[in-house]
């Protein structure tokens, strides 16, 4: 039997980053093919290359035993490959039908709408999906949306279905149901490929799995063969030995969270209940899938996002502060290596200078509010630079935007630990960063950890979060559900991590 | 004072007819997410060309109106260009666009001789016998031609943006140009075309203020109506009938302001001009307040660019 879709050695790099090396993936019609990797390891990249969207820099596809080179999305769909993103394509303001003709383009509108409503109906009653073509997609739910989106491939003559992380929106119970349809579907002679990080799923659900690791395919299996731990091991990649580091010496609490909750513009829950503490001279790691909260945790310590309850204390405060301002937070000694560094870190057409002495400015050492001394932030900038091994600086006066992505980051940490910290917050502080750059940061984060200070580390990074953190807290769904003494195990962490505690 | 009413009434559509036709093509350009604020400058476009065409080939005013959709839809393609393939600002090359217009405008019209030539433009038709229906037959049959086709138009436009497929592929780009790139819609060239379309639109505003209405060019004629016709579209929250009753709102403002004048009453004519301003931002605050927090009718992506991107 030929599979449905074939995917050959496919090759895709960005920028010189290798997003994918030598991948390959088939499914077969009327199986559920589940792709599974961590975060990064290249499935929606893959995925992406098989709808049309990437095209691969080398590698061949192949629907059907025929080799196609696919122009764009719209090309993937007429060949019979549909796919339901994370992020649903929706119009909002339009209405289910309205949605799924735009998709599924029809010569008359009125009668477009018409036959595309009745069939609408019809695989809704079909499926159990229970959606009311006439209804606007913006009052809908997640899951009603997800079905939307499932009906729009559908309705387009969808063989072969790829649905990205589909339960990762929704809650167990409708995760079971979709994931029951799924199956059906697949029963009627579809392909379904099921991109998720979730083994629960995967040993439930899926007839076979691939799973990938670096961009690479590391196996194809029958995941009903393998234990969850085997599994876990495939994807997370042998435990490797760590690296030899020196024993802490814990000080007194530095910082502590307690029971802080968030909530997200659109009413989730983004964090519940997390509470943890940090010592002097420890590095806290904090590991977990991304999207499962650690923004908002981030964000929280950093004083820009407003918990709805909870407190964070911090030592010599005298005080809890449950609301603090970024400029509070930094006057009680806080540091913060942000993920995103040129929204909340770096103004990147601004000065190296300008930019190195804006998180001195309040402390009154550059000058009253009218002068600004600048010779003095020069001097300051010049020095840190030197001392923080910061490269590709030309001049003093050249725009921060200027700088390499390692050398920016090198810059925010000069800028932050110029001022001895007690407590460092560092979100994702090596993402996007080379080999050489990472070392370089984490070096400064141990550096930062032997003289004395607390260092809250957020990192999707598994191997970082590791190498690094002293204890380690798991974070899923917004809540810390594990937390080991290093050193850890890579694979208890990982299971932790994929919510099998 | 019966005569004066019926005049005012009478004359209403004339003031109307320029703002509900700008309005209109902003809407269009709106709807499919280009914040379009060049009206001011390509109804003076129109303005332009349908006085040039008519004095060019010596009458034929229909004809030169059609030319100056025309023009006004070249022109535009410079503000297509800019903020649809190069995405520069949105706001910042509409301006520049207001400008830029006034300016070339003025230069030809001047080294042309096309500035205060008399023309005799189009004139009221009157469907007789309709038109000798007392009151009603002089508010509603004694109309000029463009009048008359304005509520085609916009049963025209209204139906092809909400009952057809080009309609519903326009919308989706204004609202979600990610969404639409995934559905295989060229989002570009929805736009482009559309920014091209309305400005015929806004041309043909033009071009009814200079051939039907002053019947004369002079620098400047439109005399700040391609701003209130942006207002307008706010006003009308993006909806094609809503902008045209806005426009007779407006209109009979405009109409009845002369009247007022000659019957005595003193209104400082700087108000009359604030007023339409003053309403839109009464308009604008109170959706604001409204709806604070929910949906706006606003299209979801007006003023963003579209960049189909392969990597955050």
């Amino acid at each position: 039997m030929t599979p449905a879709l074939d995917l050959v050695d496919i090759r895709k790099t960005f920028d010189g980053f290798v997003a994918l090396d030598d991948a390959h993936f088939s499914a077969y019609a009327g199986e559920v093919h589940a792709l599974l990797g961590e975060n990064g390891a290249g499935k929606s990249s893959l995925m992406n290359v098989a709808c049309g969207l990437y095209t691969p820099d080398a590698g061949q596809m192949l629907i059907d035993g025929a080799e196609v080179s696919l122009a764009g999305p719209s090309e993937a769909s007429a060949r019979g490959i549909g796919m339901v993103h994370q992020h649903f394509k929706l119009v909002k303001p339009f209405t289910v039908a309205e949605n799924i003709l735009l998709a599924n383009p029809r010569r008359s509108f009125a009668k477009g709408i018409r036959e595309i409503s009745d069939e609408i109906r019809r695989r809704s009653d079909a499926l159990g999906f229970n959606i009311d073509p006439t209804r606007r997609v913006g009052e809908l739910s997640v899951a009603e949306q997800q079905r939307t989106e499932i009906l729009k491939v559908l309705v387009g003559g969808a063989r072969i279905l790829i649905l990205d992380e589909p339960t990762a929106v929704l809650t167990d119970q409708e995760a079971e149901t979709l994931l029951t349809t799924v199956r059906g579907i697949a029963a009627q002679g579809a392909a379904i490929i099921l991109v998720t990080h979730k083994l629960a799923d995967v040993k439930k659900f899926a007839d076979r799995v691939t799973v990938m690791r670096g961009g690479k395919t590391v196996a194809t299996i029958d995941p009903s063969t393998k234990t969850t731990d085997e599994l876990t091991e495939l994807t997370v990649g042998a435990s490797l030995p760590l690296p030899a580091r020196t024993p802490g010496h814990f000080g007194r609490r530095r910082i502590e969270v307690i029971n802080l909750r968030c909530t997200r513009a659109d009413g989730h829950i983004a964090l519940e209940d997390a509470s943890f503490y940090v010592r002097a001279g420890e590095i806290y790691g904090i590991a977990g899938v991304s999207g499962n909260g650690q923004s908002e945790l981030a964000e929280a310590l950093m004083g820009v996002r407003t918990p709805e309850s909870g407190l964070i204390q911090i030592e010599d405060a005298g005080e809890a502060v449950s609301a603090a301002s970024p400029a509070r937070m930094r006057a009680l000694g806080a540091a913060f290596i942000p993920a995103d560094r040129y929204s909340y870190a770096l103004a990147g057409s601004l000065s190296i200078t300008e930019n190195f002495a804006v998180g001195g400015v309040g402390t009154g050492r550059y000058g009253s509010w009218a002068h600004l001394r600048q010779s003095a932030m020069k001097k300051d900038a010049e020095e840190a630079i030197g001392a923080f091994d910061v490269q590709g600086v030309r001049t003093l006066s050249q725009k921060a935007a200027l700088l390499s992505g390692g050398n920016a980051q090198k810059l925010v940490i000069a800028r932050e630990f110029s001022r001895s910290p007690n407590v460092i917050v560092a979100h994702s502080p090596s993402r996007g960063l080379d080999a050489r750059a990472t070392a370089a940061v984490h070096s400064r984060l141990m550096s930062a950890r032997e003289a004395g200070a607390a260092v809250i580390l957020i990192s999707e990074d598994l191997d970082e979060a590791l190498a690094l953190s002293d204890r380690i807290g798991v974070m899923t769904h917004g809540r810390l559900v594990a937390e080991f003494d290093a050193p850890a195990d890579r694979q208890q962490v990982g299971r932790a991590m994929v919510g099998h505690v | 004072m019966n005569e004066l009413f019926i005049n005012w009434i009478a004359n209403t559509p004339g003031y109307a007819a320029p703002y509900a036709l700008a309005a209109l093509g902003l809407i269009l350009c709106e709807r499919a997410g280009v914040l379009n604020l060049t009206a001011e400058g390509i109804m003076l476009v129109g303005a332009l060309s349908g006085v040039g065409a008519t004095l060019t080939m010596g009458g034929y005013p229909q004809l030169a109106i059609i030319i100056a959709m025309i023009m006004a839809s070249l022109v535009s393609t410079l503000f297509a260009t800019m903020t649809v393939l190069l995405r520069v600002n949105q706001v910042i090359a509409g301006l520049a666009m207001v400008f830029f217009c006034q300016g070339l405008t003025a230069l030809l019209g001047n080294l042309f001789e096309w500035k205060n030539q008399p023309i005799t433009g189009i004139g009221r038709i009157d469907v007789w016998p309709l038109s000798e229906i007392p009151v009603i037959g002089h508010i509603f049959f004694s109309q000029d031609l463009i009048v008359f086709l304005i509520i085609p138009i916009f049963y025209l436009v209204n139906r092809v943006l909400t009952r057809s497929m080009v309609g519903l592929r326009l919308r989706a780009v204004g609202e979600s140009p990610e969404a639409s790139d995934a559905a295989g819609i060229n989002v570009t060239a929805y736009r482009f075309l559309t920014v091209m379309a309305g400005s015929a639109l806004v041309g043909l505003a033009g071009a009814y203020i200079s051939v039907a209405s002053t019947k004369i060019w002079v620098d400047g004629v439109t005399a700040g109506r391609g701003w209130i016709a942006l207002a307008l579209v706010i006003f009308a929250r993006w909806r094609p009938w809503r902008a045209l009753l806005g426009a007779l709102l407006f209109g009979a403002i405009e109409s009845a302001m002369p009247r007022i004048a000659a019957a005595g009453i003193k209104v400082p004519q700087y108000f009359m001009l604030m007023l339409p301003y003053v309403v839109t931002l009464g308009v604008m605050i109170w959706v604001a307040w409204s709806k604070r927090g929910g949906a706006t009718d606003e299209p979801g992506a007006l003023g963003q660019p579209h960049v189909r991107e392969e990597r955050r």
